[in-house]
């Protein structure tokens, strides 16, 4: 193994990244039901968890992967599970359910084509409003996308931090090519990475509140076994954590777990521009696509078009105020991405312009020349 | 008197259920069961789906965990993987655990996962308006079965006997003082063991089929039931529409927790 410093240089998928990241992270829990392209995360994982100890089990499907991973944060452990699009259908009830009782779990979804069965083997980037959507109810939702190898390494470690730190389901959006591709990563030294732990009471347990309204509204959190004897439903609950019918109470109980998402929004949502103060042309990509469109830049400014990139990294809370305001600037707005605009029609609203459109949705990767083409028309 | 209010969270009272229903008789058996296995508050998780008996754990003052229709089992998994010194106890009815629940059911019996899941069977959905069940038996009505059921019904223990089980055992609301036997047997058998708790619904499924009340269901099961031992020495047409009782398996199987204690030893010596 190469070193550099304390860190090591390895060749290895976004899958493998995913999984050994989790584990830094403080992962010890994982459920999960084998779905490709996301089935080398579980894995992985059969393989690693038990060397350090922690529990790795493949459940009878994803309702139930889902409901153990619920389960097992409850009791304590930070726990993840991984799927890609139809097993995240699936997975939604108790989605909704770990955003109800606010419990900290990361979901994996490695897309693929959809609907339905879709593109087994191949790259998609449809499920980014399943992810925001896909329960019901209100409700907020955090999502990563990843577009390198090293970045789902980070991202996966940031998605745990999110998870914790917030005590919501934290979703990471990769994609097949993303999961699958093998490349250099720089894994940094242990205590080069921030690792945050869920808030835990200090109240002693007749007195603990499960659902206290706090000043950070991010109630502290106790664990099953530990001497609180506190309940935890999906019905709308009171402070206490129990049911309730109470009007005042539910609205404050919804407007609470949605606020301590967008109070702290401007901490969660990340995004990063490239060449983008001059620029007339802006490409905004995320996941492999961004690759593309990051290769189209480059190419379209050899050939002295001014063209920027805002790739983001956080979909969810979406970065609507700083697109807003390059809005003034940017003369058209060129969005590609793996689906039929679900990114491009949020980037028209934040920026209130008609975005120009880079779609496939055959299962291939979108190319560079696509989108330089595209470039090219936008710009005469 | 046993000291019920020990284990109720008294505030949570009065409770929803309907006047004559069975799930309070089933609660207070627990609550006796655990008592006797001698079995500490704050070792105990009791995990609901939703229904009227999975309304259950709201009452009792344990680590209590209501879930979503079916799924129980599922988050009773990861709660004991997670911390397995817990006594993991499931409260579950009949549309709950064979209906939409019943993947898990059957996982987690062949799993032989340390819990014990305790099935109010009242053959009918009670919470949503007395819907049929899969156990509510062929001929019978319901709000969805106007005309009368069409379709055979489950036997709840036999299911989990196939299915891995290590412990099931099948009583009645009728039989309360043999129930919590039954529970407390449970509670201290390693592996997943199943009480089939028969438990009457004098709203939505005696009164649709003429069953009478609370009181003439319960004079039913008294009557209609015979012991696992008479059973055994009847025939096929004797037993029929008999509703056997006691403890129906018990054998010894591998536990799930303690078998991947095994394999994370094996593996953690590998690495040390």
């Amino acid at each position: 193994m190469a070193q550099l410093n304390n860190r090591s240089i390895k060749i290895m998928t976004g899958n493998e990244a995913c999984a050994e990241a989790a584990i830094v992270a403080g992962m010890r829990f994982f459920a999960g039901y084998p779905i490709t392209p996301s089935s080398e995360i579980a894995e992985v994982l059969s393989k690693r968890l038990p060397e350090v100890g922690g529990v790795f089990i493949q459940m009878e499907d994803e309702i139930a992967s889902m409901g153990a991973i619920i389960g097992a944060s409850l009791s304590g452990l930070k726990s993840m599970t991984a799927t890609s699009g139809p097993g995240f259908s699936l997975m939604q009830e108790n989605i909704g359910y770990a955003s109800m009782a606010e419990v900290p779990v990361v979901v994996v979804n490695v897309q693929r084509g959809g609907p339905s069965t879709g593109l087994p083997t191949l790259p998609s980037q449809a499920d980014v409003m399943q992810a925001r959507w896909g329960t019901h109810g209100d409700h907020p939702v955090i999502a990563v996308s990843p577009s390198t190898v090293q970045d789902t390494y980070e991202w996966t470690v940031k998605a745990f931090n999110f998870s914790e730190k917030y005590r919501v389901p934290v979703i990471i959006l990769m994609d097949e090519i993303v999961g699958h591709l093998n490349e250099k990563i720089v894994i940094p030294d242990a205590n080069e990475i921030e690792i945050i732990n869920r808030p835990i009471t200090t109240d002693p347990p007749e007195k603990y509140i499960p659902y206290k309204l706090t000043e950070n509204d991010i109630p502290p959190i106790a664990h099953y076994g530990t001497g609180y004897r506190f309940n935890v439903t999906g019905l709308s609950h009171d402070e206490t954590g129990f049911p309730t019918n109470d009007p005042k109470k539910i609205d404050a109980l919804y407007r609470r777990i949605n606020r301590k998402i967008e109070r702290y929004k401007n901490e969660i949502i990340f995004y990063k521009t490239e060449l983008l103060d001059d620029a007339e042309i802006c490409l905004v990509s995320y996941g492999s696509s961004a690759r593309s469109a990051k290769r189209a830049m480059r190419e379209a400014r050899a050939s002295g078009i001014k063209v920027g990139l805002f790739q983001i990294y956080v979909l969810w809370p979406f970065p609507c105020e700083a697109l807003r305001e390059i809005s003034n600037r940017i003369k058209k707005f060129i969005v590609p991405e793996m689906n039929l605009g679900q990114i491009a029609h949020e980037v028209e609203c934040a920026t209130r312009t008609e975005c120009i459109k880079v779609n496939r949705v055959d299962g291939s990767p979108i190319t560079p020349q696509e989108i330089l083409e595209k470039i090219k028309y936008v710009s005469v | 008197m046993f000291p019920y209010k020990k284990y109720l969270r008294l505030d949570k009272f009065p409770h929803i259920w309907c006047t004559g229903c069975g799930c309070g008789i089933i609660m207070k058996a627990m609550l006796r069961a655990i008592e006797r296995a001698k079995i500490q508050k704050d070792d105990v998780a009791i995990v609901s789906g939703i229904g009227c008996s999975s309304r259950t754990p709201g009452y009792l003052d344990f680590n209590t965990l209501h879930t979503h229709h079916g799924r129980a089992i599922a988050f009773a998994t990861g709660v004991k993987l997670a911390k397995p010194k817990l006594k993991v106890i499931v409260v579950t009815g009949d549309g709950d655990a064979t209906a939409i629940g019943g993947n898990h059911f059957i996982h987690a019996a062949r799993r032989n996962l340390d819990m014990t899941v305790i099935l109010y069977n009242n053959h009918i959905y009670g919470m949503t308006g007395g819907q049929v069940s899969p156990t509510t038996p062929f001929g019978k009505r319901a709000s969805t079965a106007p005309y009368g059921s069409t379709e055979p019904d489950f036997d709840i223990s036999i299911l989990a006997i196939a299915a891995g089980a290590s412990f099931v055992a099948r009583s009645t609301c009728y039989h309360a003082t043999q129930l919590d036997k039954l529970i407390e047997k449970a509670l201290l058998k390693k592996g997943f063991s199943l009480i089939e708790v028969l438990a009457q619904c004098p709203t939505y499924y005696g009164r649709p089929n003429r069953l009478g009340n609370a009181v003439d269901m319960l004079r039913y099961y008294k009557e209609n039931s015979i012991p696992v031992e008479t059973a055994k020495k009847l025939s096929e047409e004797e037993k029929k529409g008999k509703i056997t009782i006691g403890v129906l398996h018990d054998i010894e199987r591998p536990e799930f927790c303690e078998e991947y204690q095994k394999l994370l030893d094996r593996v953690q010596i590998k690495h040390s």
